[in-house]
């Protein structure tokens, strides 16, 4: 995919939240483990059904289309608008005390049917954040963590 | 829509809350809160609480109608129900349950109740601290968007951004609630009145949302009792007989990771007609309405989908002076609300239509109220409404 580069590992601290957040894990039945498995690969996957095209998002066990049970993941650009924002102030979570303000977008993605996808917004977490402007994925490794993982995080397009 | 409805079919009879306080300031227990709100309610009513035969609640409620009736010593139980989903989507929804019990003969009387004790169970407005978080949270809890407040905000955020609104139409929801609170000794914020300088220079929680844009968290408990119309003419106070009623969600509203196609709703777009048919009336027949506020935001366009102003007219309608209960056009929240008498789910919200009806209230829009609404649980799926009357048959 384009757009994209390595981030440092959790020791550079250069993770945009601070540590002890909640770890991702797929659902108990297996459900999102190809999203997460992918993640880990710096590739960034989105549900598809095969029988009639229909991208979703999140994962689902069938399409909320046609029914069809024949899902698959399908790589995607990682590029996209900003269709929403919002700026915590308030820490939700003790891990956040010292990591406020930051900046959740909610992005859509053009070229897989304007699905949506939730991440930080690098940078300075008091930047104007504008609806509609472009951003694109970046990797964010967590390979301290244990199991490691990898989020998905979007800054502005070049 | 069926002709043959439960409009007017049935009443709000009785009332009956506890004190309400600030969370971890109850001195009881969330069930025995809720043992004393239903007494409370037959107690009002003039009813014997051992007849209730009927049991509605929402949002999970912890305190279970078997041991309620264990408790209070009901004869027997013919009704118990919960609605599903969670915040406070279920509110109306429940007292249309009980309602809709007593119109079908599945009970005689029946109570709706919401007990609870964020001070003894556990705060809505902190995330999770587990180590790990599967499923759908997973997309979304690692990026710190963890709370109520952060999951509507972006619903909010965007709506604003799609139909121009200015932060000033958040501030009058939250001023309307304060307001309205300091003529109710009941309410938590009493003796506490909010500004427009207080509001703006308050603390963000998460933008838009200021710490007045925000519910309280509360502990106490509230319940009313639902009847047929026949029995109600008979009991202590003036009916306040259910016109209409209607629960719900929109097309994939609760589609993961913020993915519901129509994003920029409070989810009331289909749930809105269906409730003005049955109840056969409209948003201008309205005297007073009581919005859930889980946020401003929230209440913003729950107020615009159940059609009393447009998108584009939201800068100009939404102010004080309009939501005032003394001369307003649209009174709101006439007791204060989630915001400034107490978060008890928006169950206090309903006893606050019925007293409108009884013509009780501290904040009395008029002696002679005819339809007093009540719209629950904004942006979350689903949920519901209620339009209560004066007379069965307007």
């Amino acid at each position: 995919m384009t757009g994209t580069q390595r981030m440092s590992d959790d020791a550079l601290g250069a993770h945009y939240l601070p540590a002890g957040l909640p770890a991702p894990a797929p659902y108990p039945e297996g459900l999102a483990a190809e999203y997460w498995e992918a993640n880990r690969r710096h590739e960034l996957l989105v549900q598809r059904c095969t029988a009639c095209q229909t991208w979703q998002w999140g994962p689902e066990f069938i399409c909320n289309e046609c029914h069809s049970d024949a899902l698959t993941y399908e790589s995607v650009s990682g590029r996209g608008r900003i269709y929403s924002w919002e700026r915590s102030w308030y820490p939700v979570h003790p891990a956040l005390q010292s990591g406020v303000p930051y900046v959740v977008v909610l992005v859509e993605l053009a070229d897989a049917g304007n699905i949506r996808m939730v991440g930080n917004l690098l940078g300075d977490p008091r930047q104007e954040v504008v609806i509609g402007s472009e951003v694109e994925a970046v990797f964010e490794d967590h390979n301290d963590a244990d199991p490691p993982f990898t989020l998905v995080q979007w800054r502005r397009a070049e | 829509m069926a002709t043959d409805t439960i409009r007017g079919r049935t009443a709000i009879v009785g009332l009956g809350e506890t004190r309400y306080y600030k969370r971890g300031a109850a001195p009881d227990p969330e069930f025995k809160m809720t043992l004393d709100a239903i007494k409370l309610a037959a107690d009002d009513a003039g009813i014997d609480v051992r007849d209730i035969d009927g049991f509605a609640s929402f949002s999970n409620d912890r305190n279970d109608p078997a041991h309620i009736a264990a408790a209070l010593g009901m004869k027997h139980v013919g009704f118990s129900n919960m609605f599903w989903g969670g915040g406070g989507g279920g509110g109306s929804g429940a007292v249309a349950n009980a309602a809709a019990a007593v119109a079908a003969g599945y009970c005689d009387i029946a109570v709706a109740y919401r007990g609870l004790a964020q001070g003894q169970f556990g705060r809505f407005g902190q995330g999770s601290t587990s180590r790990t978080v599967a499923g759908a949270a997973a997309f979304t809890h690692p990026y710190g968007l963890m709370s109520p407040a952060q999951t509507f905000a972006m619903r909010v955020t965007r709506f604003m951004h799609e139909h121009g609104v200015e932060q000033e139409a958040l501030r009058a929801v939250a001023l309307a609630s304060y307001h309205h609170a300091q003529f109710n000794p009941r309410a938590v914020m009493h003796g506490r009145p909010l500004s427009t300088e207080d509001y703006d220079n308050s603390r963000w929680i998460v933008e838009p949302f200021h710490l007045f844009d925000c519910c309280q968290e509360n502990d106490g408990a509230a319940a009313v009792i639902v009847t047929s119309a026949e029995r109600a003419r008979d009991l202590k106070h003036r009916p306040a007989y259910i016109l209409g009623a209607a629960q719900g969600s929109d097309f994939r509203q609760a589609a993961t990771v913020h993915n519901a196609p129509d994003y920029a709703t409070s989810n009331f777009k289909t749930l809105s007609p269906r409730l003005y048919a049955m109840a056969g009336v409209g948003p201008k027949d309205v005297d007073v309405l009581q919005s859930y506020e889980n946020f401003t935001g929230g209440v913003l366009m729950s107020i615009v989908e159940a059609g009393f102003c447009e998108p584009g007219e939201v800068n100009d309608f939404f102010d004080l002076e309009t939501f005032r209960f003394d001369g307003g056009r649209l009174p709101l929240n006439t007791s204060g609300g989630n915001l400034a008498e107490c978060y008890m789910h928006g169950l206090e919200l309903i006893t606050e239509a019925v007293r409108q009806i009884r013509g009780t209230a501290p904040c009395q829009v008029k002696a002679a109220v005819n339809v007093s609404m009540v719209t629950s649980g904004p942006m979350v799926q689903p949920v519901s409404s209620l339009i209560l009357g004066r007379e069965p048959n307007r």
